[in-house]
């Protein structure tokens, strides 16, 4: 953020995630009204389901790693004061990323490639698609490296000194996305692109499952660490309070970077081909990472509070009413606590092993990550745009009104949306079809919950399309005056001491997450070459 | 043997980690947060792991290969036996095939309130079936048997669905199930004439 071209480079990032963004929005409308059945001329499942894998990886992929990626630059280089580190390279990393996508949409938007953006092996989509994920993944992976080099570096200058608690969180979600995408990275190279070229006639899809289960679930905290993060660097101070605990905030990072790792087969309960001591041993994981989600809970709530209570805020409750509603920052938190609240209901439900046997593949499950991903997460993503923008084209907001107005009916939208996804899931509708056929009288329950879903997606499209207006307009209204606004990084309550390297370093916990996945993905990806298994043919979609 | 210093180096270690862990500062309050929150995770913990290990309540889990390409071919998925069975021991066992997009046979009549154990191939690509209120659940993995053993307490007609996505007519692809009382459901020792529908 130091000067134009770093403003540039970051810019650009958040304009390719939010175009993503807005096109995928479309999408989404179009399918809840599509599967409803309301409009007889729209039911097509080529259409229907061309437009569900777009929407997946616009949404999951294109999204999330341009915002994280430009989020990321902005982090280093504010909070660390110094230049981003090697910048030919960043950009580079960055036409690499941009023309995978647009290889990939090529045979996502022609319907070659509707096998969804869980890829789902022996179904096979075209080459292209693959390849051009691949170039995605591989130019996130140049992120991660100037990431690690930058912390690495900046340590180095500054012996026994802290690397700032957002550094820390953007290094530690540097190395969790290099490990998590290795899974999906090998399943992809070794498997899908051999498969789709015609090298090779079969693949094992019980393996290329579990590959993908080693990415699935880290992948969803690569996307939630930067929200995380607003949540402890930025939302304090927009408050107009402290941090309540850095050293806390350090904690929560390290186990949930540690033990987002591990815990994969929660994906793979339903499935054949793992035994269920490993699903147990992943299944304890899974609860054992809700502990860093519930202590940042604790950390961003106290921290509002003292916010509230230092603006006069008296009583129980009484600093609720003093907090700084009219703030974006501060307004977009509180809603994404709310949602993680439910959110994080819904999670433990899926995580509970056996149970997950009631809700695994009906319409709970997309109404649950659409809570948690689209909702928690994403909301916040808006924050920070709304936070950054200004910072980034040295211009005031448009319009601080309508960005208010846009994350509210964001979270109404968003309510509306997966409430009914839940029930729908409770009432036995699997995910994924395209419209409803089935002759039985149980499915006749399912209407007015999807006619409602439309409503809560009409919500949402609106909302989507705001946002992109008001960061349009930010960019575009001409601004005489100097713009002087910088980034400004909460201050922890108590001064924080000299940490410990395990506090203010990666490498230790590097090692543990090897170790950790030696135990938990060693055997049961072994097992697959020591067992007679009998290959698949590909099929198309 | 170089294992013995290495593990007292880790014993050391992990000495000075406990040591640095005291001098952090937690606060009071947050300090009985995180006691409360592990006592919840241990609770959930603890009530799936005894069920899991003292009343096998577990997920469809047996790791059992079979070749999909040709297991219309084999004895045991072959197509005049699919259906509803009893084995040499009474124990009701349903096979069924799942391919695009229909489960095969169309089809079943099962009893209530008797433990039933499913086990469904894939001849094509991945499926996965359900039947709504009910916890008869599994994927089925082309290459793989997928085996679930449950009981159905209420009598009654049920969908059985296809809930994975398997191609452009993933929706179309679904059987019915009766469920009826213990009492009414006559035994068929033999085995099940196939139930293929066109």
């Amino acid at each position: 953020m130091n000067d134009t071209a770093e403003r540039k480079l970051i810019l650009c990032h958040l304009w390719v995630a939010f175009a993503a963004f807005i096109v995928a929005c479309f999408m989404g409308e179009y399918q809840v009204l599509e599967r409803s059945g309301l409009l007889p001329i729209l039911e097509s499942p080529s259409v229907y389901f061309a437009s569900v894998s777009t929407h997946g990886v616009l949404m999951a992929f294109v999204l999330t790693t341009f915002f994280i990626m430009g989020f990321g630059y902005a982090i280093a280089s504010s909070s660390l004061k110094q230049p981003i580190w090697n910048k030919p390279l960043a950009w580079g990393a960055f036409w690499l990323a941009l023309f995978g996508v647009v290889l990939a949409a090529v045979p996502l938007l022609s319907g070659k490639a509707s096998v969804l953006y869980t890829f789902y092996p022996p179904m096979v989509g075209h080459a292209a698609f693959y390849i051009g994920a691949t170039l995605l993944v591989i130019g996130s992976w140049i992120w991660c490296a100037i990431m690690l080099i930058m912390f690495t570096q900046w340590k180095k200058a500054n012996p026994s000194q802290n690397v700032p608690l957002a550094m820390f969180a953007t290094a530690a979600n540097a190395l969790l996305w290099l490990w998590a995408s290795a899974g999906v990275a090998l399943e992809v190279l070794f498997q899908l692109i051999p498969l789709s070229l015609g090298w090779t006639d079969t693949i094992d899809p019980g393996l290329a499952r579990t590959l993908f289960a080693w990415t699935l679930h880290p992948i969803v905290y690569f996307w939630l660490i930067p929200a995380y993060t607003a949540f402890y660097v930025f939302v304090p101070k927009q408050a107009g309070g402290f941090l309540f605990s850095d050293e806390m905030a350090r904690m929560a990072f390290i186990v949930l970077a540690v033990f987002a790792l591990p815990i994969g087969f929660h994906h793979l309960y339903m499935d054949p081909e793992q035994a269920s001591g490993w699903k147990l041993l992943h299944g304890i994981g899974t609860f054992i990472v809700a502990l860093p989600t519930l202590v940042t809970g604790f950390t961003v709530i106290a921290s509002l509070e003292i916010a509230g209570r230092l603006r006069g805020g008296k009583g129980l409750f009484g600093w609720l009413g003093t907090l700084p509603w009219g703030n974006p920052m501060v307004l977009a938190v509180i809603l994404s606590l709310l949602m993680l609240i439910f959110g994080g209901f819904g999670g433990i439900v899926n995580a509970s092993y056996a149970m997950n046997a009631m809700v695994h593949n009906t319409a709970w499950v997309p109404g649950h990550f659409h809570l948690i991903f689209a909702g928690t997460t994403v909301i916040m993503y808006f924050a920070v745009a709304y936070y950054l923008w200004p910072l980034l084209v040295r211009k005031p907001l448009f319009s601080n009104q309508l960005a208010l107005l846009q994350l509210w009916t964001w979270f109404i939208g968003m309510s509306i949306l997966t409430t009914p996804w839940h029930v729908l899931g409770l009432l036995g509708q699997p995910r994924r079809i395209s419209t409803v056929v089935y002759n039985n009288l149980l499915t006749l329950a399912w209407k007015p919950y999807e006619l409602m879903m439309i409503f809560g997606g009409l919500i949402l499209l609106g909302s989507a399309c705001l946002l992109v207006y008001n960061l349009v307009k930010t960019q575009l209204t001409p601004y005489a005056e100097h713009f002087t606004d910088e980034i400004d990084y909460a201050e922890p309550i108590h001064k924080v001491g000299v940490l410990p390297e395990y506090l203010n370093g990666l490498t230790v916990w590097n090692k543990v997450i090897a170790v950790l996945m030696a135990i938990s993905f060693g055997f049961p990806i072994l097992q697959f070459f020591f067992m007679d298994t009998f290959g698949s043919s590909a099929w198309g979609n | 043997m170089q294992t013995e210093p290495t593990i007292s180096k880790n014993i050391q270690l992990f000495r000075e980690f406990v040591s640095y862990l005291r001098t952090l500062h937690i606060d009071n309050l947050e300090q009985k947060w995180i006691t409360i929150a592990m006592v919840i995770i241990a609770f959930l913990v603890g009530i799936i792991t005894v069920d899991a290990l003292f009343h096998g309540i577990n997920p469809p889990s047996k790791v059992e290969t079979i070749d999909s390409a040709s297991a219309h071919l084999s004895k045991e998925f072959a197509e005049d036996n699919l259906g509803v069975q009893r084995d040499e021991n009474g124990k009701i066992i349903v096979r069924m095939v799942a391919l695009r997009y229909s489960f095969i046979p169309k089809h079943l009549e099962i009893p209530a309130e008797t433990p039933i154990t499913f086990r469904w191939v894939s001849t094509d690509v991945l499926h996965g079936v359900n039947i709504p209120m009910t916890n008869m659940s599994t994927m089925i993995v082309p290459g793989y048997v997928a085996e679930v053993t449950t009981t159905f307490p209420k009598p009654g007609e049920y969908p059985l669905l296809c809930n994975e996505y398997c191609g452009l007519g993933h929706n179309h692809m679904w059987s019915t199930i009766a469920v009826i009382a213990k009492e009414d459901w006559v035994a068929k020792s033999t085995p099940a004439p196939s139930t293929l529908t066109k």
